[in-house]
């Protein structure tokens, strides 16, 4: 059955194999037996067919019925072997295939869990999801179907060109000129269809970004009446990726009847000298009538393999891309200070030193920015003693986001220091800063399973009583209890069945029960009732309670109560000091205030 | 397969294609079981009589016959593309028809990717089925059936080890078949379930970073890896057993011609050509049969696919059109009557309750309210990007779903909150509005939104290359083209849902003058800033979906309520 040849073709050949190879050297057992089960099948195969010769000369020269019944139960035994054979070798390789494709996803998966948030920043999911659907898929599909068959058809066409060089080595010659015909024609197909895949893959991205665009872009299609435009417009590039699709496949489809018209060619021109050679008593009729059997065998595996180093070839471009990214820097961690947590004091752990965690935090001069012609933050100093509350405000963009992302190192700063306790963050690990900052985002993401599950996504060994506690805390509790399954209720789809407001309530309840130190809110602008608006400004006045808190502001109330409010514009802290000041400075902050809130 | 059905419809013209592509295939299979016959004859009646000429003839019959076969094989592969490709874009075109026609309940059932992957890859195994399927689904059913018939007229005899071994590879494949569909579909749900793990791990990512819980999940990704493991491991151990099995079949068959055969040769009842010529027979008949097996296991692949794209072409807009629309907008005068709105039906709250307003054409209005308040819904049922759920919303008297959607939308001017502006430049962008607009037109439209200093500014000016989601603009920037694009429209109602956010308030104050120029044109301005909404007709005041206050300026600071309450927050100091 002709595959789809991907366009895609490996860049780095040699290695991508040899990385495929130690995955497989996992299992080389197996697939040292697969290899041994392949080719005796093959050659079970072949002999067989080779039986048909003697039988028949038997038969013709007059070896009677003892003879065939002979002929026949050797002939069997060796059909029987064939097929336990590739009983054998077929039940091995699909375990075994499906035993690489999980050691390969495992590694993928774990990799991707060590790689910087910038990663996940600059690539769109649906890319990063593809390695997971097609590029897996290809590398499965290419291992329990392409592994085996490589082999037996490469063994199947050097057993049966053997064969056909044992039966009769003139005929043989012309042959083999035909199997070179045959070679030729599916690489110059191959070449041609390859061609027209790329461009057809290239058209299909383009339709596929088309309709991302429009399809988010649905609201504004319908307020412009612009729906006949846009099916045009996507006309025009559905028609292109017809008409590629349709010259890539052309030549692709034309392979298998050009093979086959090549095969029966060969095989008339063989049976004409060959019974040129049984007049002249060169040869035997049977000798023929065995050796026509080869050549009409001989076709297909020819085309098998082809097709199968063809597939083979584009599933390794995604094995390739896999092994990128496997091979991707995973995010640095340098740092060498613990955290040590009891009950409720925590402590870093600096070599021998043991600082209790204070929960003070320090920017001096820093400067960032995510790509290099774009400086994002300038010459930032702030500084947030134990318990004290500072507040970001500003206009999209400014930067708020960014300081935060800094604390807890999702992006590593350019220039400056940020300490932590009188220690710089880069010393500390990773692992125990974050622990050490409890984090409240904007959009709150819940995971399949029950809202317990969720909660305790914070700590994973809290108790239920933990779970309950910190709801409560959060103020989510009431509104737990009130769900029909109350906190074993299951969440589905990133929590579609709870609203805006009570996801929120979850993320605090969360943050409540990890009960770090430190906490860095960014507040939801989302829109949420009253109700539930009033039961999460308590919650998370709750939660700030005792800590040190950086809050992107967006509510009153938490600006007003801020020990120090930071007004970024451009990247720049632009005024600084707390509401009463800040108001009486009538500056940015001041138009701010009294522009940006609306009722509450 | 009633869905596959249902695709199959959509061919249209290319069901041509198909119907010639089958035939040639059918054609092709003849020519491939006419040499055979031959090639007996060639070494029965040539060798075995050293007729040379004989020889010489077969000869030519049997290259003519491959000529032939190739010739037909070659124009196959050209219509049966066509036939595939020109399927796949016929389906993938109805269903961004049908997607354009959804209404946002509609497409809120779907993921955007989803949908997206709906129209791509779901058609690509779809195309794949023709690619790779249609040759054995023809191939298979015409060589079993001539093979029986020229195996028939070869030898009676020898033809009956055929039909009795036939049917059994048959039931056998079948079996497997059928046993692997249902293990298939389990092992694509428990793909969905690996990549739903990968999802949300991809989507919180942050909170995962932030709680440091990438050991908790690549333990959470190892169960479901491993499920896939053994899911798979299932599946495919029993769909690769056709293999061997198909192979004992095959080889009982050519053993039984064999012995059978080998019997007849001893009582002179048969030729030894005509044997070889049986034996390839069988050999091509029972791997056609083979290849129908593979054809049914990627049919049960494409049949999830062929049903996804089903639930999109299946899917009604919950908005239509009445049967005889009106296609004219005589007077713009809007009234909400009684209307209220909820944004799913199992919803617990209304989003909007029982609004009644009443807006007489060419007045200015300005609403306010806080987040979640129903101000982006209430003017979004004006235009019907979405339906009242009771009471009704009228234009002109008219209640908007008499409208024709066209009439309505081409009215009714909305810049809305969350604007977006497409690939493509600038007078590209603009053209949304008004598709025939002079430049003179683009130009005094940019500069009533107030983008025509810094447009001047670009070098390209109007040709300037907005690149995907018009990310070369600045916000602001973005949206006073959004606001020229919804001014070229002409529209008689015109609504602008928070649209100068991002724009510095000297020039909010020169696009409000300046739209305050407009005459007979009724304006609606959402905003959450007092001072935009000061001197409109009518200020109307949302609270929890339900109309709070309604009245001018004066009257609602008359009145002591939430109006005044805002205008005192934002308004603390004296200064406006």
């Amino acid at each position: 059955m002709p595959r789809i040849v991907s366009a895609k073709k490996p860049k780095n050949l040699s290695y991508t194999v040899k990385r495929l190879l130690s995955y497989m050297g996992r299992h080389s057992i197996s697939l040292l037996l697969v290899a041994l089960l392949v080719i005796m099948s093959v050659l079970c195969n072949l002999l067989g067919t080779y039986m048909i010769s003697p039988v028949i000369d038997g038969l013709v020269s007059g070896g009677g019925k003892a003879s065939l019944y002979k002929g026949v139960a050797i002939t069997a035994v060796i059909y029987i072997i064939g097929v336990l054979a590739a009983f054998g070798y077929s039940q091995i390789m699909a375990r075994a295939s499906q035993k690489i494709v999980f050691d390969i996803r495992k590694d993928l998966f774990t990799h991707m869990q060590t790689l910087p948030l910038k990663f996940f920043d600059t690539h769109q999911h649906g890319f990063i999801m593809s390695y997971y659907t097609n590029d897996t898929d290809t590398v499965s599909d290419a291992l329990s179907n392409s592994f085996s068959a490589v082999i037996k058809n490469g063994f199947q066409i050097l057993g049966t060109m053997t064969m056909l060089i044992i039966l009769n080595w003139r005929l043989s010659l012309i042959v083999t000129i035909s199997y070179f015909c045959m070679f030729l024609y599916v690489r110059f197909s191959a070449k041609k269809s390859k061609g027209y895949y790329s461009k057809q893959q290239k058209s299909l991205g383009a339709l596929d970004g088309y309709m991302q665009e429009m399809v988010a872009g649905q609201k504004v299609i319908k307020v412009f009446n612009h729906e006949k435009e846009n099916l045009e417009g996507f006309r025009e590039k559905n028609k292109e990726l017809q008409a590629m699709g349709t010259a890539a496949q052309t030549y692709a489809s034309t392979m298998i009847p050009a093979v086959v018209s090549i095969s029966f060619l060969t095989y008339m021109i063989v049976s004409l000298f060959g019974g040129f050679m049984v007049l002249n008593g060169i040869t035997t009729l049977g000798a023929l009538a065995s050796y026509l059997v080869f050549v009409r065998q001989a076709a297909a595996p020819i085309n098998q393999f082809t097709q199968q180093s063809n597939f083979l070839l584009s599933s390794l471009a995604g094995a390739e891309r896999i092994f990128e990214l496997i091979d991707t820097e995973p995010e640095e961690d340098e740092g060498n200070v613990t955290l040590t947590r009891m009950d409720d004091s925590w402590a870093w752990n600096d070599g021998d030193r043991e600082i209790p965690l204070r929960g003070d935090v320090r920017f001096f001069n820093v400067d960032f920015s995510y790509d290099k012609n774009h400086q994002i933050l300038h010459d930032i100093s702030l500084y947030a003693k134990p318990g004290q509350k500072i507040a970001f405000v500003g206009s999209t963009g400014a930067g708020k986001t960014t300081i935060t992302n800094l604390i807890n190192r999702f992006y590593d700063i350019e220039k400056g220091e940020i300490i932590f306790d009188g220690i710089d963050i880069r010393r500390i690990r990773k692992k125990d800063l974050r622990e050490a900052l409890g984090m409240v985002l904007q959009d709150t993401h819940l995971f399949t399973g029950t809202i317990r599950d969720n909660i305790r996504y914070g700590r994973l060994e809290a108790t239920d009583a933990e779970v309950e506690e910190a709801a409560a805390i959060a103020n989510a509790d009431s509104f737990i209890r009130r769900l029909p399954k109350g906190y074993d209720t299951m969440i589905i789809d990133d929590g579609a069945n709870l609203s805006a407001g009570q996801r929120q309530l979850l993320a605090i309840a969360r943050a409540a029960v990890a009960n770090p130190p430190v906490l860095i809110l960014d507040e939801a602008t989302s829109n949420i009732d009253t109700r539930t608006e009033d039961l999460i400004e308590k919650g998370m006045d709750r939660l700030m309670e005792g800590r040190t808190v950086f809050v992107i502001a967006h509510r009153l109330s938490t600006v007003r109560n801020a020990d120090a409010i930071m007004v970024l514009e451009n990247g720049r802290i632009i005024e600084r000091g707390n509401h009463n000041e800040l108001i009486a400075l009538h500056g940015r902050y001041y138009d701010l205030y009294t522009g940006m809130f609306e009722l509450s | 397969m009633t869905n596959i059905g249902k695709l199959i419809k959509l061919m249209g013209p290319y069901k041509k294609d198909l119907v010639i592509a089958c035939l040639l295939v059918a054609i092709e299979t003849g020519f491939e079981l006419i040499i055979p016959t031959m090639m007996a004859d060639l070494i029965d009646n040539g060798i075995a009589n050293a007729d040379t000429a004989y020889m010489l003839g077969k000869g030519m019959q049997m290259a003519i016959c491959a000529l032939l076969a190739l010739a037909t094989g070659l124009t196959y592969a050209r219509f049966a593309a066509r036939a595939a490709y020109g399927w796949g874009a016929a389906i993938r075109e109805k269903e961004y028809e049908n997607l354009q026609a959804f209404a946002f309940s509609n497409i809120d059932k779907y993921e955007t990717s989803s949908l997206i992957t709906r129209l791509t890859s779901d058609i690509t195994v779809m195309q794949n089925t023709i690619n790779n399927g249609l040759r054995p689904l023809v191939r298979a059913p015409v060589m079993l059936v001539l093979g029986l018939l020229f195996s028939f007229s070869m030898n009676g005899e020898l033809a009956i080890t055929f039909i009795i071994l036939t049917p059994i590879l048959g039931i056998v494949l079948f079996t497997i078949v059928r046993r692997v569909a249902p293990m298939y579909s389990i092992m694509q749900k428990t793909v969905d379930d690996l990549n739903s793990v990968v999802e949300e791990n991809l989507r919180a990512i942050r909170t995962v970073k932030a709680f440091v819980r990438g050991e908790y999940e690549e333990e959470k990704f190892g169960k479901v890896n491993e499920k896939l493991c053994q899911t798979a491991s299932r599946t495919n151990s029993m769909a690769v057993l056709n293999m061997p099995l198909f192979q004992a079949v095959m080889y009982t068959c050519v053993l039984s011609l064999m012995f059978f055969g080998g019997l007849m040769i001893l009582n002179a009842k048969l030729q030894v050509g005509e044997l070889t010529g049986f034996l390839s027979y069988v050999m091509q008949v029972l791997n056609s049969m083979m290849m129908l097996s593979n054809v049914f296991l990627l049919l049960s692949r494409s049949l999830a696919s062929a049903a996804r794209i089903s639930s999109v072409l299946d899917e009604v807009p919950d908005m239509k059109e009445t049967e005889a629309p009106i296609t004219k907008m005589k007077s713009w005068d809007i009234e909400f009557r009684n209307a209220s709105f909820r944004y799913s039906s199992d919803a617990s709250v209304d989003t909007l309750s029982h609004i009644n307003i009443k807006i007489p054409q060419g007045h200015t209005i300005g609403i306010l309210g806080g987040t979640g308040s129903g101000k982006s819904s209430l003017v979004q049922l004006i235009d019907r990007l979405y339906d009242a759920e009771e009471g009704e919303v009228l234009i002109g008297g008219i209640n908007v779903k008499d409208y024709s959607l066209y009439t309505l939308r081409e009215n009714v001017a909305m810049v809305l909150q969350k604007n977006l502006l497409f690939s493509g430049t600038i007078r590209d962008n603009l053209k949304w509005g008004n598709k025939d607009a002079s430049d003179e037109e683009l130009w005094e439209a940019v500069d009533k939104a107030g983008a025509g200093e810094f447009l001047r500014h670009f070098p390209l000016g109007l040709d300037t290359d907005l690149g995907q989601g018009g990310v070369n603009v600045s916000g602001g920037q973005k949206q006073r083209l959004c606001i020229a694009r919804a001014l070229l429209k002409n529209p008689k109602i015109i609504i602008f849902d928070d649209s100068t956010s991002a724009v510095d308030s000297a020039t909010e104050t020169l696009i409000r003058n300046n739209l305050h120029k407009l005459k007979g044109i009724t304006k609606i301005f959402i905003a959450q800033r007092i001072s935009s909404v000061i001197d409109a007709d009518t200020i109307i005041v949302l609270h929890d979906g339900k109309v709070a206050e309604t009245g001018t300026h004066s009257s609602l600071m008359a009145e002591n309520g939430i109006y005044k309450e805002i205008y005192e927050s934002q308004m603390k100091g004296g200064v406006l």
